[in-house]
């Protein structure tokens, strides 16, 4: 799949906002006032900015409004629907806290729940795709909700849950790699089946439909290096996970080494997005004789 | 969920203001087409359900019209050269200013040597009335681009049968129940062929396709035999052995409907060795078994011999089926002694043998139709031998491509299968013999028209055009020893021998269509250089170049003098009788096209110039008596222009009353009656003359009253072709008029009376282990020549080519993908991109043809693909051989007719990485363009929402 | 809505033969030509003239190759459109309710005055039959031509999809696959029409037919002819023998 800068930055920023919610929901860090407000308001940037830049690859932004409308079937509008749900939540809960000084805790545990189902209504988008073998497993939500909650636990600085968070991002994303590896050739999808032509011999294709570009091949078989594929997904656990861990294990977390962790944190979640996409191969590749 | 959730939609919408009916010109095919016309301008087009041709459908060329018709690369108006040639700069000029520089250049001429007037038209489809039109200027050097075709395939057919494939004649797909394809270019009758695969894959009938590439129609054969190009020939006389040795083949046939029987003069030495004895009234000669006399073959009730040596008047003659016998009999042509060269095991050549005799004998299918044959015989039944072929380009460009094609008629001749059911069958005004068709003409007379038409097919020596020395006297040298039966002429020659002053210089080259500087030449690098060439003074050694195109073509770029043409829907033009007509075997039928739009632009449709041009030059078919223009325009010309009293360019709505069919005066309303019924007009043949065409009676009567005969002319298929020993006798020293002694082997090897295979003349001269490799080009059935790359839709398809490797070069040169290979013939050599496949004679490698464009033509992009990674494969073949061992260098074309031997090409291939610019080479210094260049990002259709 | 109907009342489609698809690309510009005049945005072409062309097409024949380990390798011509699923992914994942499902005849579209052009359900087809038009920024994907099968403006028997109506070789079929005595149905039946990616659960309307078994594949041959002779003067005696029976 085409990893489109609009999308990368929109579910990694998002999540890091919703993550946020979810720890400023439960009350954490124990803050008030203008702190208080800080962190909401990072949270809600995040969470805006985010869910902004996802607008950026649509084609007709103007229509975006329908997308409220169809939750019984579309996790696209579930996650819509949810993400402004949390939002306005998350903002009266906010903003109760931080200038009416009235933390109202179950408001909080509800955006905090909507936060963590905004993110689960994301990574369903990607989930729900029998066309993306890598992405259609429960590994892929539970990815999703661990990368944003860590995010939201450095970022309103709860190292621990954090250290636990990130060791289980090692986890389950080095699982999730190693499944994803497999589980286009597990899906049974094949050129043979694609075609239909299995019958007749090993199936190759001799010439595209049209000899330059086209959507499809634009937007869903993109080809990576497998070489850097292997490389960054080292650099981007080491960054995401491995080096903030050490970082708080080893050192005491100041507001400096906090920044670094964060940085750290931040870059590796835009390598792991990256590969999320481009590493996800469409079926529709098989057509192509290209994945 | 119900209904109402779902949106309204207007399932009923108006698709146009009115639809125009018209022909298309998207490639050779020549369909009905609907034109949907909105607000004045065109917006969709789709093929007309009641033409002949395609019956409703339209491939994609047809349907992409529109943007054809829309293409930026379209000329706007007149121009004349500024800068050098080649470089594409001119300006724009007025049509009376374009004139009066044409009038200046073509007036001296024909008053001082009309020959100087080299007129020559490409993908012309008025070559009547172009041929017309050089014909009364006087010089004898017209022609249109089928010499570097298919003028094999033409000339093979009629000189065996009186017709060829295309348009000559077709596969009746409704009974065939066998089909035999070969080599197949695509744009000949592509539709027909579509449609008629298709009524044969839901008859069940059984498809053989004889091509080294299985792509096309050859992917949906049901058996693919992969054939090494250039063996054709001796597939297909090694399939007649084995009929032969199984006693396969229709003796009955051969003896009524053919000239096996005939009896041939076997005294050798003598001035008549090898023609057919007659008797004093010139009758060709058969032994009648039942009375042991030798009657006219025309004899009613005879049984006449088919061997035997017998003497009639002293002669000692044999029936030339027991030399046809003797010949193809012989070890030479056992599957065993050509399955190497062929590629073909010799189990596959006897197996497709003995499917063609199991069909055409055990599968024997009759039709109770009664029919009175030529003689007065009545038949009760017409008996059909269900086994029909096709042929085209493929096997026709090769130096043997002549006798190859006459040997594919000769193999449906000897089982019967032509013009029965079942079978092959012509389209009217075919069949007709050489006999019926012109002689070449030659005698050019300052200030006159020339004696006769260019363009036909010799009987003899004598009607060769060369001079008593034996000098060539066309410019393309076409009719002269080298290719004595050149009966298309040879418009590949004609620059290179004008460069050459070989047989003469020339002061005018006018060209109509023909992208001779790119795509349509044979060793297109040095043709440019010709074109740009310089004598000691800075004149260009091809004086002037005066050129009418639509587009801004390769060509434009080399031009002095621009004619702008119209696109096809601006236009008229008349698909004639007279010319290269569209029937189909149950019909007559003609076309005409009509400006459905006008043009937007200062251009005017070629053949309307041709005639103003031909009013100012005074030429006289084109003018009143008080020196006026005959004819306003062409549409003017087509209603009331008279080939012969009464039979003009539209056969349909003819006389006053508009009643004449094929025969009629003028009726100024044709053009009306024409348009009202959809741009065609179209006459079903009655059953009983459907069949046995040059035997039928019915039929014959039918064509006479049609004006396609003035009288009844019968004949049999002359499987021995008497007028080719003629020429070999003269070769071996018969007759007055004699082969320049350089030429005597080659015509006494090439003009064999009985086809015969000989190795293509290029893989003689040249050390085959330094090339091993044959290299191809097919047409995409998406693209008509360079024409496809100027439409948006169709270049998306094909906007590169890469060369296609066979599975076992690429393993043996251990290609992988996105390598590149150096690809080098004797002529050259060129970097492109490779690809795999499987499904390709061994030792093949083949791209898709005329894909690769100049930079800056066709109002494209300087980075378009066409020009990056599009290449020509031209560069590497000359039109000329490599040099034999007396250092002569030959035309690169078959001996007999002239016919551009585009598929001799031999090459070796060498491993390369993908250069960093991704260039194929050779590249070239971009040309100007006209036109400027094309819009970024277009929706068609926008402002119709 | 982006619910799927539980059943339609028609199930229309095509039936694409790849045993008789010569791959001449006619039904892919037939459908530009109409689709681009018709239903929705036009179908926009990118970078027409350029280095880079690009534009949408509701339609597109690939050509594959098969081959089996020593046999001689085949072409495959090979059409792609949408195949109007019963089960179709596209339809759910839509988040504006733009793509749907036809309850009357099963046709799937996308109603683009409310497409956002998110693409999902273009990732959600296993077929790539969706294409997001780059100008127009709407999802474009084969209506079955519903502007020509119930067109009263157009005659009776063109009311039939532009690729069907102008595909030169008969490879393509229209019809209902819910009536078992249509057309449609029946080739289906006597040619063992086929699915593409069943696996995927689409349950796809339109069906392909396979190749037929080609002769040179799988090695078949006939019986080679029975000589009359091996030498010349057999073969005379032969014609005596048969030249007595004419």
């Amino acid at each position: 799949m085409h990893p489109a800068p609009s999308v990368i930055i929109f579910s990694t920023i998002s999540g890091l906002g919703f993550g946020l919610m979810l720890f400023l929901g439960l009350g954490l860090p124990d803050v008030s006032g203008w702190v208080a407000a800080t962190f909401a308001t990072l949270a809600l940037g995040l969470a805006t900015i985010g869910l902004l830049a996802s607008t950026f690859h649509l084609g007709k932004p103007k229509n975006a409004i329908y997308a409220f409308s169809q939750w019984k079937t579309s996790w696209l509008s579930r996650e819509g629907i949810l993400a402004v749900l949390t939002l306005v939540v998350f903002f009266i809960y906010a903003a109760l806290w931080a200038f009416m000084d009235n933390r109202i805790a179950m408001l909080g545990y509800l955006a905090a729940a909507l936060a963590m189902g905004t993110v689960f209504t994301t990574s369903m988008i990607y989930a729900q795709l029998k066309t993306v073998p890598r992405w259609n497993t429960a590994v892929t939500p539970l990815l999703f909700l661990l990368y944003a909650s860590a995010g939201g636990a450095l970022l309103s600085n709860q190292m621990t849950v954090a250290l636990v968070l990130l060791g289980l991002i090692i986890a389950f994303q080095a699982m999730a790699w190693f499944q994803g590896d497999t589980a286009f050739a597990r899906s049974g999808s094949s050129i043979e089946t694609a075609t239909g032509l299995g019958n007749l011999g090993k199936v190759r294709l001799l010439e595209k439909p049209h000899s330059g570009k086209n959507y499809l091949l634009q937007e869903m078989v993109y080809v990576v290096g497998r070489k850097h594929a292997a490389k960054l997904r080292v650099l981007s656990l080491v960054l995401v996970a491995l080096l903030p861990a050490l970082l708080i294990l080893l050192t005491e977390v100041n507001h400096v080494v906090a920044i670094v962790i964060l940085l750290s944190h931040i870059v590796g979640l835009f390598a792991q997005r990256w590969l999320f996409f481009a590493q996800a191969e469409h079926v529709v590749g098989l057509y192509y004789d290209a994945r | 969920m119900t209904k109402h959730h779902q949106p309204q939609l207007d399932t009923s919408p108006v698709v146009s203001d009115e639809i125009r009916q018209t022909t298309c010109y998207m490639c050779a095919c020549r369909c009905g087409i609907n034109v949907h016309i909105k607000d004045g301008k065109v917006k969709y087009i789709e093929g007309n359900r009641d033409h002949p041709v395609n019956k409703g459908v339209l491939c994609a060329k047809g349907s992409a019209g529109v943007m054809q018709h829309y293409a930026p690369s379209r000329l706007r108006n007149p121009m004349k050269r500024v800068g050098e040639r080649g470089e594409g700069k001119f300006e724009d000029i007025s049509w009376e200013e374009a004139f009066d520089i044409a009038v200046g250049l073509l007036k001296p001429i024909r008053e001082k040597d009309p020959k100087k007037l080299a007129f020559f038209t490409g993908r012309d489809q008025s070559q009547s009335m172009t041929g017309w039109w050089a014909q009364n200027y006087g010089t004898l050097n017209y022609a249109a681009h089928g010499g570097f075709c298919s003028v094999n395939m033409a000339a093979g057919g009629i000189y065996t049968m009186g017709g060829a494939f295309w348009e000559f004649g077709a596969p009746d797909w409704d009974r065939a129940k066998l089909f035999l394809i070969f080599g197949v270019a695509e744009d000949h009758d592509s539709n027909p062929i579509k449609m008629g695969l298709g009524k044969l894959k839901a008859n069940g009938a059984k498809i053989i396709a004889v091509n080294p590439i299985r792509t096309g129609y050859n992917a949906i054969a049901d058996e693919w035999v992969g054939i090494t190009p250039g063996t054709d020939g001796l597939f297909i006389l090694s399939l007649i052995h084995e009929l032969l040795k199984a006693g396969k083949v229709d003796l009955n046939y051969l003896i009524r409907y053919t000239n096996m029987p005939f009896l041939v003069n076997q005294v050798e030495g003598s001035a008549e060795y090898g023609l057919f004895v007659r008797d004093a009234e010139g009758n060709q000669l058969v032994w009648d078994r039942a009375t042991s006399k030798a009657v006219p073959y025309e004899t009613r009730g005879t049984k006449p011999a088919m061997s035997g040596m017998v003497e009639v008047n002293g002669v000692q003659c044999r029936p030339a089926f027991e030399l046809l016998a003797e010949k193809y009999l012989t070890d030479e042509y056992t599957p065993e002694a050509v399955e190497e060269r062929c590629g073909i095991s010799a189990a596959r050549i006897r197996s497709i043998a003995a499917d063609i005799a199991r069909v055409a004998f055990d599968e024997e299918i009759t039709l109770d139709i009664p029919w009175t044959d030529w003689k007065g015989e009545k038949h009760e039944t017409m008996t059909g031998r269900p086994v029909a072929m096709h042929a085209m380009r493929g096997i026709s460009a090769h130096s043997n491509g002549f006798q190859t094609a006459r040997a594919l008629h000769i193999l449906q001749i000897l089982i019967g299968s032509v013009e029965v059911p079942g079978g092959f069958r012509f389209k009217p005004p075919y069949p007709k013999s050489v006999e019926d068709h012109p002689k070449p003409h030659h005698d050019v007379t300052p200030g006159a028209p020339l004696n006769g038409p260019h363009l036909g097919y010799p009987r003899g020596p004598e009607d060769l055009c060369i001079d008593e020395d034996g000098k060539a006297k066309r410019i393309d040298k076409a009719f002269t020893w080298e290719n004595p039966l050149s009966a298309h002429g040879m418009m590949h020659m004609v620059i290179s021998n004008a460069h050459a002053g070989d047989p003469y210089k020339i002061d005018t080259l006018f060209m109509y269509m023909a992208n001779m500087s790119w795509n349509s030449s044979m060793n297109t690098s040095q043709v440019m250089d010709m074109l740009r060439d310089k004598d000691e003074d800075g004149n260009y050694i091809i004086p002037n170049i005066i050129y009418s195109d639509a587009y801004s073509s390769e060509m434009v770029a080399f031009a002095d003098l621009i004619l702008p043409d119209t696109t096809y829907l601006e236009r008229h033009d008349c698909i004639s009788l007279l010319d290269r007509p569209i029937c189909e075997a149950d019909g007559l039928a003609d076309s005409i096209r009509w400006p459905v739009v006008e043009p937007d632009r200062d251009v005017r449709g070629f053949q309307s110039v041709l005639i103003e041009l031909g009013a100012r030059l005074g030429l006289p078919a084109m003018v009143n008596e008080d020196g006026s223009a005959k004819f306003k325009d062409y549409a003017d010309y087509i209603v009331n222009h008279e080939r012969r009293p009464g039979v003009g360019p539209l056969a349909g709505w003819r006389g006053k009353d508009g009643k004449g069919k094929g025969r009629g005066e003028p009726n100024p309303k044709q053009l009306n009656k024409y348009i009202e019924n959809g741009g065609f007009w179209h006459e079903q043949i009655k059953p009983e003359n459907a069949f046995y065409k040059p035997w039928n009676k019915g039929y014959q009567e039918w064509a006479v009253e049609r004006g396609i005969f003035d009288k009844e002319s019968p004949y049999v298929f002359t499987v021995y072709q008497e007028i080719i020993q003629k020429f070999r006798l003269a070769a071996e020293g018969h007759g007055d008029i004699q082969p320049p002694e350089h030429l005597r082997a080659q015509v006494k090897m090439a003009m064999d009376p009985l086809p015969f295979w000989y190795e293509p003349f290029e893989q003689t001269l040249i050390n085959k282990d330094e090339y091993p490799i044959h290299a191809l080009t097919q047409r995409p059935m998406a693209m008509y020549h360079s024409w496809g790359t100027q439409n948006a839709w169709l270049r998306q398809i094909h906007g590169r080519n890469p060369l296609f490797i066979s599975g076992e070069l690429w393993a043996e040169h251990g290609f992988a993908e996105g390598d590149w290979a150096q690809v080098t013939s004797p002529n050259g050599t060129i970097t492109v991109p490779v690809v795999l496949m499987e499904a390709l004679n061994a030792k093949t490698v083949w791209t898709w043809n005329a894909i690769g464009k100049r930079k800056g033509a066709w109002a494209l992009g300087e980075d378009a693909p066409e020009t990056k990674e599009g290449f020509l494969l031209n560069h590497l073949i000359s039109e000329l051989l490599p040099a034999k061992k007396d250092g002569q260098r030959w035309s690169n074309s078959d001996p007999v007719t002239g016919q551009a031997a585009w598929f001799d090409l031999r090459v070796n291939i060498k491993r390369v990485g993908a250069p960093a610019d991704l260039q194929t080479s050779p590249t070239f210094a971009p040309q100007a363009s006209p036109v400027g260049k094309g819009p970024k990002d277009i929706a068609f259709g926008e402002e119709w929402k | 809505m982006t619910q799927l109907p539980t059943s339609t009342q028609k199930k229309l489609g095509l039936v694409i033969d790849l045993d008789t698809c010569v791959g001449c690309h006619a039904c892919v510009i037939s459908c530009k030509g109409w689709n681009t005049n018709e239903y929705g945005a036009p179908l926009s072409d990118m970078d027409a003239y350029g280095g880079d062309p690009s534009g949408t097409f509701l339609n597109r024949v690939h050509t594959f190759e098969a081959k089996a380990e020593g046999c001689a390798s085949q072409t495959v011509h090979f059409p792609k459109s949408c195949l109007h699923c019963e089960d179709a992914p596209c339809v759910p994942v839509c988040p504006t309710g733009a793509s749907y499902k036809r309850e009357e005849d099963g046709i799937v579209l996308v109603n683009e005055d409310k497409c956002m052009g998110c693409g999902l359900c273009a990732w959600a087809c296993p077929y790539g039959a969706r294409e997001l038009d780059q100008m127009a920024g709407v999802m474009k994907k084969c209506t079955l031509c519903v502007d020509r099968i119930y067109n009263e403006n157009l005659p009776e028997e063109d009311r039939i999809p532009s690729c069907v109506r102008t595909c030169p070789s008969g490879a393509r079929h229209f019809g209902d696959f819910a009536d078992p005595d249509s057309h449609v149905s029946k080739l289906v039946a006597e040619r063992g029409g086929m699915d593409l990616m069943p696996e995927q659960g689409t349950k796809p309307v339109n069906k392909y037919l396979p190749p037929r078994p080609k002769a040179d594949v799988n090695g078949t041959q006939a019986p080679a002819l029975e000589a009359q002779s091996e030498e010349i003067t057999g073969f005379l005696g032969w014609l005596d023998r048969t030249l007595e029976k004419i």
